[in-house]
């Protein structure tokens, strides 16, 4: 299957995104300028971490309004699978693909580091490959990753079970010493209601290999191209 | 300005520091952003409606901002 990555003034994780679908899972992949916006052939869509337009105004506003969102947002209506990759989640929640925002961490800093997450959801197109799997580890790297919704949207999220990943522990349990960066709920992932769109803060491309001591974040991916097979 | 119920830690940070700094009864600190947007004479159409669209559409974000326009002239 082919993986459409989206590359924004200033994304800088695309490259690892590539290599991860492309070279280390044997899948097409290709790069996709902003401002030339061809999804044509992809089977699914990526959008990548990094600082779009530089986190200027507010990290992923001015990256949510290119003309790439709008064949994202049909690209997404049409059910195919999207994942946003920290300023990639950024992104979906400024142009409203997801609901909510991102504030900055909690206490001020950009936290470069490895997180559990407890999975919630081991049923969607993201994790239908995780199996029995609960827990995974991911590395997280930002500095603006405090997931913030109104009591209503969170209710939604909620109860419509579209929470898959929350920041945790070693043993599974969430709590505040559990969380990073103050988003509420310990909220690491989130989907959209048709369930094809996620957006999470932590970096799946950085944990392909187990030379890198981390593969957790291939489940991610052959999920992916599960779902769409 | 991030809305009430906002967490604002660069505020909270603030705070601290004019404590810090010997001021007493300071009961909170919440900072904004100040925009200045320049309209040419001529610009068409209604000014404040054309504004507010743009604080709405990308200016600030209503999920998380509160937003006030004041003109200059």
């Amino acid at each position: 299957m082919k993986f459409g990555i989206v590359v924004f003034p200033g994304s800088n994780c695309d490259h690892d995104c590539y290599h991860a679908v492309k070279h280390v899972l044997g899948q097409e992949a290709a790069f996709i300028w902003h401002a030339n916006p061809d999804l044509n052939g992809c089977d699914a869509l990526i959008v990548p971490g990094g600082f779009s337009y530089g986190d200027y105004l507010r990290a992923g506003a001015m990256a949510a309004i290119s003309p790439a969102l709008t064949e994202i947002k049909a690209f997404v209506k049409r059910g195919n699978p999207v994942i946003g990759i920290c300023n990639g989640f950024q992104i979906l929640l400024e142009s409203g693909i997801l609901p909510g925002a991102m504030i900055r961490n909690k206490d001020l800093r950009f936290i470069c580091k490895d997180t559990f997450l407890r999975v919630e959801n081991n049923n969607s197109k993201f994790t239908n490959k995780f199996n029995d799997k609960k827990l995974i580890s991911l590395p997280i790297a930002h500095a603006e990753g405090s997931y913030y919704a109104d009591a209503e949207e969170l209710k939604r999220l909620e109860g419509e079970g579209r929470v898959l990943f929350r920041y945790a522990d070693k043993e599974g349990n969430v709590s505040n010493d559990t969380n990073p960066n103050g988003s509420l709920l310990n909220i690491a992932g989130i989907l959209n209601k048709e369930g094809n769109a996620l957006g999470m803060m932590p970096h799946p491309e950085r944990s392909m290999e187990s030379i890198v001591g981390n593969e957790d974040g291939r489940l991610i991916f052959e999920s992916m191209i599960e779902a769409v097979s | 300005m991030l809305k009430e119920g906002v967490l604002d830690p660069q505020g909270k940070a603030a705070h601290k520091s004019l404590e810090s700094l010997g001021y007493k009864g300071i009961e909170g600190v919440r900072i904004g952003k100040y925009i200045e947007v320049t309209l040419a004479d001529d610009a068409d159409g209604d000014r404040d409606k054309l504004v507010r669209e743009m604080c709405q559409r990308l200016l600030s974000n209503p999920v998380i901002e509160n937003y006030e326009i004041e003109w200059e002239k």
